[in-house]
């Protein structure tokens, strides 16, 4: 079975937000980057499938300029077999869907697997789009994924519940917790992943459909109002006079 | 040309996101001049549906198919597709829902419309150009995003926009058939199960949330919380040290990669305030911070604070809400 798993390229979870003086990009300076932590879910549980299997392969794909190759060996390192670089900044989700769903049409997968969003953009738009796109279900976002044959066993999270789903390969998912542990690459993986082959294509397709005008931060908290502990339930009677809130 | 409004109903009831998703969808349709239309899925009545008028509906569709009860992606993005052809809309709003989401990303493609999910401000629009506010950066930012072509659709965050009550106003309901065959059902859930929910608040609809971290020291101790959170109303949530040890489910943990919720009212108990704590609640319109370690730095990103032990502060606060009444 051939799974296709898509990584982005996110500010590592502690990053400090700031963009550059124009506010129109995110500003890159002194940040470090990770795989999305979304999109380690989708990749370990292909290895595992995979494995489980005893054959087939696992490509990683990401769209991206030269400077995430970092990550994409680095998935190589967890446990991919190739991998395959889509040389563009991914200027919007529609963009993105359209590179994915082109690579996946011509590389024939069977199972295409990646995070639920980005934590940078959290758009959670490029798996329906790939999977209207090539025409397949998707399933968005799945907690749980198992193979049966060419069958997929998916629960899909829903407001207060979960949904289990049955579908067909070829099908699109996007993984979440707690779907598998992620995986960290062992020595023997980073040595190994170093000679994996990692094919960069230029894009193809329409440009993007939307554009950033501007990045705003939040405003900033006035400051807090302490209240001591011992009259703790002073605070209920200003939650409910001053901030009207119960 | 026309707003759509996807209004996503449970149990008979039009779900609270969907008031505000009607809401608006109607003040777009009169920032561009015209009407409001709705199309409902999941189990509806149609003396709810008609009750759309309060949030300045004035029409809604209605396909009584039994199979819609439950989210069908192929059907649902099928069904919304054939209303939005119809009714020539424009613009199509929908919540930013596991299901809103979902649907709208196929349907983006299917109309070759424009996307933007996670919007929580109504557009700025001159006639030419059309732009909305959406978070990103997982709560730390915001992303002015401009949408381009003839067709826009738009998912709005929950608790980002007020409902609107215009008492007695009623909207015509209308049945609706796409014409939907079993192939577009391939992809139904085989099953649903739903969680048991303390007082019955889901979290991502919830207006008030108390939620507790590692200071909380075990699974034990939860029913500080819980009570608390019973007396409020609200529902309960975590951090991500402690569904990580199962302390708590994981459906509960809050933060940059678990839920990202907005209330109007957030009490955090023993949780230090990591960045990616706050990332998940920073948009919440008040927040409340109790911990015993005054440099925690949650006290910087909070309205109100409690400087002790959550042990003794929470009952305290559960007997005040108590004696409110």
């Amino acid at each position: 079975m051939k799974f296709l798993v898509c990584i982005s390229n996110v500010p590592d979870t502690t990053t400090k937000i700031t963009f550059t003086p124009d506010n129109k990009e995110f500003n890159k300076a002194g940040v470090q980057f990770v795989i999305n932590p979304w999109d380690e879910y989708a990749l370990t549980r292909a290895i595992e499938l995979k494995e489980a299997q005893g054959g087939g392969t696992v490509t990683v794909l990401n769209v991206g300029e030269a400077d995430t190759e970092p990550n994409i060996r680095k998935a190589l390192a967890i446990g991919a077999d190739d991998a395959i670089r889509v040389n563009a900044f991914p200027k919007d989700a529609f963009f993105v869907a359209q590179q994915i769903a082109n690579i996946a049409k011509d590389g024939g997968y069977d199972v295409i697997l990646m995070g639920k969003e980005s934590i940078d953009y959290n758009g959670f738009q490029v798996h329906g789009m790939v999977g209207e796109l090539l025409g397949i279900p998707t399933v968005a976002p799945a907690m749980k994924l198992d193979m049966s044959g060419n069958t997929a066993t998916l629960e899909r999270e829903i407001e207060g519940g979960k949904e289990i789903v049955e579908v067909n390969t070829p099908f699109v998912a996007s993984c979440q917790q707690p779907m598998c542990e992620p995986r960290i690459p062992n020595m023997r993986g980073i040595m190994t992943a170093r000679t994996k082959p990692l094919k960069v294509v230029e894009p193809t397709g329409e440009g993007a459909r939307t554009e950033v005008s501007a990045y705003a931060l939040p405003p900033a908290k006035q400051g807090v109002k302490l209240i001591p502990a011992e009259s703790a339930g002073e605070l209920i009677k200003l939650l409910r006079n001053e901030a009207k809130v119960i | 040309m026309s707003v759509l409004v996807v209004v996503e109903c449970d149990g008979g009831e039009v779900k609270k996101s969907s008031l505000e998703v009607a809401s608006y969808g109607s003040q777009v349709a009169q920032l561009l001049g015209t009407s409001a239309t709705a199309v409902a899925v999941g189990e509806a009545t149609e003396a709810n549906l008609a009750k759309l008028g309060e949030q300045g509906i004035t029409k809604v569709l209605y396909d009584a198919e039994p199979r819609l009860k439950d989210f069908v992606n192929g059907a649902y993005t099928k069904l919304i597709a054939a209303a939005a052809q119809q009714e020539d809309a424009k613009v199509i709003v929908l919540a930013n829902s596991n299901i809103g989401a979902a649907v709208g990303s196929r349907l983006s493609v299917r109309l070759q419309a424009s996307l933007a999910t996670n919007v929580v401000e109504l557009p700025k629009t001159d006639g030419s150009s059309f732009t909305v506010k959406r978070g990103a950066f997982s709560g730390k930012a915001f992303a002015d995003v401009t949408l381009a072509g003839e067709r826009k659709i738009i998912a709005v965050k929950k608790n980002s926009i007020e409902a609107l009550h215009e008492a007695g106003k009623t909207a015509e309901v209308v049945s609706f058939s796409a014409q939907l065959s079993d192939a577009d059902f391939a992809d139904a859930p085989k099953q649903v199960v739903m969680q048991d929910q303390a007082g019955g608040i889901l979290l991502p609809e919830a207006d008030k949330v108390v939620s507790g971290g590692r200071g909380m020291k075990g699974p034990e101790n939860w029913k500080l919380i819980e009570d608390l959170a019973q007396a409020l109303g609200a529902a309960t949530a975590c951090s991500k040290p402690v569904s990580d040890v199962d302390w708590r489910p994981h459906h509960e943990h809050v933060g940059q990669t678990g839920i990202t919720v907005s209330p109007n009212l957030y009490i955090a108990c023993g949780i230090s305030g990591a960045i990616q704590h706050l990332a998940g609640v920073n948009s919440s319109k008040v927040i409340v911070v109790i911990n015993k370690d005054p440099e925690a730095p949650f006290f910087k990103a909070a309205d109100y604070g409690i400087v002790g032990d959550v042990f003794d502060v929470l009952p305290k606060l559960t007997q005040a809400v108590k004696e409110l009444g």
